[in-house]
């Protein structure tokens, strides 16, 4: 009944629709009568501010269901004096024949809607003062919210409009609330209410029970302390306090970018693993290797046209998917262009660039030149908020691990299997590798598979953060050949010391030089560190490394 | 068959003028002249009428052609592979343009005869600083030259120097001009930002409208394009170009042997980057305007793919490359476009794979 009184009131005012919908549904315990309530609205239905203001204080206080609903409606302009009977009802429709409207106290007709004549009924007017009074009380209504994260957040608003009120609510949830984030927050909010005490000990005592706490509104509490206080102990604590906050502060402004810049590293060690392999391993120079990376892209988006239903799972399909068709299409490249060429880099590189742009072109053909929306799944977007001030981004944090459970895969492959070993027997000694008995071609082949299919796994994290549209690969080409060279060419190692580093670098330049111009001074960087060590961070040594 | 050549035949072929070049000279010189006479001479409804809108295309291609030839010095003779020359061409570009831009004067949309039109729209109060001089005609052909030259020269130092070679050398001329790219998308740099210069009005107090100014604006690049080539053709048939080649073919022992490797190599790819400014500063005029793109490392790997089509080390297979890929590519962005990409992409696949010595060497196998 209740909710169809809430529906109804859509068309008196929308907002108070939505308001009355959540509200109600939220109490939907049976209301319990009180009389607290009771005197409560007879001071509003008064209607002189003043005593408003008072009832608005005692519905606080009154434990009844109801509360929120009446508030809602006075700030909404809903609640109306129902003069024969001086009692308070709810408008919902206004029309020619006159209000339409319920009772909001009386439990035994509350929900019956009666339509009055316009004369018969007054709306309860507010002023700012009361506005204000109003969200304040609604705030602390939310303290008492059984759900926790209402009760945190409503915590978390208080702290910032601290007053007596919600402080003797918060005062009160002391004993009775469990959750200890909770407990916390209750903590810090009785210790700012200490701030504000005339005995300089208690306020000592507060600056130092909240020295550690990170929240907004504590440090400019305590700022207001350090500047309006005129006792100059209290001063030096608060003083102290700040110091140690702000410290704090920095330190994690510092995390939260080495977050990002290892999020932006792992990418770039994702995107030029794989050409680790081929660029590094084989000494092919794969330009369409960005193609690979925008093909593994595009199967997760074909992947989950075809399980619309189960988006959740859709990238665990994705990632063997993408390897193999990025694989099968790299094998087709060496097969069908690359193995002509080995030896000649120079052309290697012309033609890899020519199968880039007819990737390119075939993905605009048969997909549209647009972008792509590849969806995420609920598991991956979201925030873990460590501390009021630090949180990471699910999604990041995601591919940072994938990134390394990558590289682990990839490593263990090289180091551990058959295939591993004829790998680094080519790529060491290629004529040596075929007096052994290693089918070197059919290592080539394997081999530039596992890279082009590493780029496909890439594709499918790359979709997760970015548009996927044909030029997807050519805006991540450079970067990998970048990582490549800085890290040294053929060392694994060296690609994610070279990718996570750079990624780190960008992002703390970001700050002070923005995000293009700090790119640019990235590029100069690696352009000139090339010049003094021309094989990278961890060059090849041996005479084989040397041709 | 390289042995049974006589001492004559290998002296002829050394002459500067040998008789391909003379060809080849002799040709360009025709196009230009029948181009020049048809435009002017033919009415506008006769069939033998070259239009202006031909003229200014063909002066495009033949900035192309020189972009080609000064690729072609390097890469060809030399073995270096420069995938960042488009960065060098935009220099030039810049520098021309920056000098149309000081033309325009109080005729722009704002009317501010003191400020370009872009730097207005930004709020600023005066000329930054590496604007001033580019009044001048004279100044701004200088910078044309020393603008990439410098960078060239730089960049060369550094790098042939530490000995980077090959590949390596391949993708940080293309991070060059990548980054070169992101910092003139920058508005802050004074260049325009993402929309670059454009709007010019005129040159030396000529309408570059007219179609007398687009005629010598095809005709002065022809001419640039035949000095290039003679110039370019002087250094490969000189003993510094012997050497050159001995570098791209054996660069340690070239190094052995006493020559300085890295000062040779430096001058020839400061003077390909001067060169490939000229060319640059030709082209801006004719389609009149210069941004950012073309700096893209796609821009510059396009040009190598026009020395490959054309015919590595042979200069005139430059030529041929850039007018054959830049009409077809015309033709396929106005007929097919959709095709266009794929067009290109089977080039470079097929005559990597195919024509190592390219459309040239056909020809050359056909008639030996």
């Amino acid at each position: 009944m209740r909710f169809e009184r809430a529906s109804m009131a859509n068309s008196v005012n929308s907002g108070l629709g939505f308001f009355l919908a959540l509200f109600v549904m939220m109490w939907s315990a049976v209301a319990t009568a009180d009389e607290n309530f009771d005197q409560a609205l007879s001071k509003i239905e008064t209607g002189k501010f003043p005593s408003i203001s008072e009832g608005v204080a005692l519905l606080v206080d009154s434990d009844d269901a109801r509360v929120a609903t009446v508030l809602n409606a006075l700030t909404d302009g809903a609640l109306y004096r129902y003069k024969p009977e001086s009692t308070l009802v709810y408008l919902h429709d206004k029309n020619d024949e006159g209000y339409l409207v319920s009772y909001v106290s009386s439990a035994d007709k509350a929900g019956e809607k009666f339509v009055v004549k316009s004369s018969a009924v007054k709306r309860v007017g507010v002023n700012n003062n009361l506005r204000n009074e109003i969200s304040s009380a609604l705030a602390t209504l939310n303290l008492k919210n059984p759900n926790v994260e209402i009760r945190l957040n409503a915590l978390r608003e208080s702290l910032a409009s601290l007053n007596p009120a919600s402080l003797k609510t918060i005062t009160k949830m002391a004993t009775t609330e469990k959750n200890s984030e909770a407990k916390e927050l209750i903590k810090t909010a009785m210790a700012m209410g200490g701030l504000k005490s005339e005995d300089t000990a208690i306020q000592l005592t507060s600056i130092s029970a909240l020295k550690d706490s990170l929240e907004p509104a504590v440090k400019l509490a305590l700022i207001n302390m350090e500047s309006a206080s005129d006792n100059a102990a209290v001063k030096r604590a608060a003083k102290a306090a700040l110091k140690g906050i702000e410290e704090k502060l920095v330190r994690y402004s510092h995390l939260e970018t080495l977050f990002f810049g290892l999020s932006l590293g792992s990418v770039l060690v994702l995107a030029a693993i794989g050409l680790a392999i081929t660029f590094g391993v084989m000494g092919v120079i794969n330009m369409a290797h960005g193609e690979l990376i925008m093909i593994g892209a595009y199967t997760t988006y074909v992947i989950q046209l075809m399980m619309p239903n189960h988006i959740e799972y859709s990238l665990f399909v994705a990632v063997p998917a993408a390897f193999l068709i990025s694989g099968l299409v790299g094998i087709a490249i060496e097969r069908g262009v690359i193995r002509f060429l080995y030896g000649r880099p120079l052309e290697t590189l012309l033609a890899t660039f020519g199968v880039s742009l007819i990737l390119q072109q075939a993905v605009r053909t048969i997909f549209s030149p647009l972008n792509r929306s590849v969806e995420t799944p609920d598991w991956m977007s979201g925030l873990w908020q460590i501390n009021p001030v630090f949180s990471l981004t699910l999604n990041r944090l995601y591919i940072i691990i994938f990134c390394f459970m990558v590289f682990a895969a990839l490593f263990l492959i090289l180091r551990k299997t058959a295939l591993g070993l004829q790998v680094r027997a080519v790529s060491q000694n290629r004529s040596m590798a075929r007096a052994m008995g290693v089918r070197s071609e059919w290592v080539d082949a394997m081999t530039f598979g596992l890279g082009s299919g590493i780029a496909g796994v890439a594709g499918v994290a790359l979709s997760q953060l970015t548009n996927v549209g044909p030029n997807l690969g050519q805006a991540y080409i450079i970067d990998s050949f970048m990582v490549v060279v800085f890290g040294g060419v053929g060392n694994l190692w060296g690609v994610m010391v070279a990718g996570l580093s750079l990624g780190v670098a960008n992002k703390f330049l970001e700050p002070f030089a923005g995000a293009v111009l700090a790119k640019i001074l990235v590029l100069v960087f690696i352009i000139l560190f090339i010049q003094k060590r021309p094989r990278g961070l961890f060059p090849q040594k041996g005479r084989a490394a040397e041709g | 068959m390289e042995n049974s050549k006589t001492a004559a035949d290998i002296a002829k072929e050394n002459a500067l003028f040998d008789r391909k070049s003379v060809l080849f000279l002799v040709v360009l010189a025709a196009v230009c002249v029948f181009v020049a006479v048809t435009n002017m001479l033919f009415p506008e409804d006769s069939a033998l009428h070259v239009p202006t809108y031909t003229v200014s295309l063909l002066g495009k291609y033949l900035t192309y052609a020189l972009l080609a030839v000064a690729v072609d010095l390097i890469w060809g003779f030399m073995g270096v592979l420069s995938l960042g020359h488009a960065a060098f061409f935009a220099l030039g570009g810049y520098a021309m343009g920056m000098y149309l831009m000081r033309q325009i004067g109080d005729r722009g949309v704002y009317g501010n005869p003191e400020l370009p039109d872009f730097m207005v729209f930004l709020n600023w109060t005066e000329l930054p600083w590496f604007w001033s001089g580019f009044d001048n005609f004279g100044f701004a052909m200088l910078m044309v030259v020393l603008a990439p030259g410098l960078l060239a020269f730089i960049f060369g130092w550094l790098a042939f120097r530490s000995r980077v070679t090959g590949v390596y050398l391949s993708i940080i001329t293309q991070a060059l001009t990548y980054a070169l790219m992101l910092a003139f998308f920058r508005n802050e740099m004074g260049f325009g930002g993402n929309n670059g210069l454009t709007d010019f009005k005129d040159i030396l107090g000529f309408s570059l409208q007219g179609d007398g100014m687009r005629l010598t604006l095809f005709l002065v690049s022809g001419l640039a394009l035949a000095l290039g080539y003679i110039a370019c053709r002087y250094i490969t048939v000189s003993k510094l170009g012997r050497v050159t080649i001995a570098i791209r073919d054996a660069e340690s022992r070239t190094r052995f042997t006493g020559y300085k490797v890295h000062n040779i190599k430096l001058w020839i790819f400061t003077f390909s980057a001067a060169l490939a400014g000229i060319a640059g500063a030709l082209y801006v005029p004719q389609v009149g305007i210069i941004n950012p793109g073309e700096f893209s490392p796609l821009n510059s790997i396009e040009v190598v793919v026009w020395v490959a089509v054309g015919g590595r080390a042979t200069l005139y297979g430059a030529v041929v490359g850039a007018i054959v890929v830049n009409y077809a590519k015309s033709w396929f962005t106005a007929v097919l476009p959709e095709v266009w990409l794929f067009a290109l992409g089977g080039l470079f696949v097929l005559v990597t794979l195919f024509l190592p010595q390219g459309i040239v060497g056909l020809l050359r196998r056909r008639n030996a």
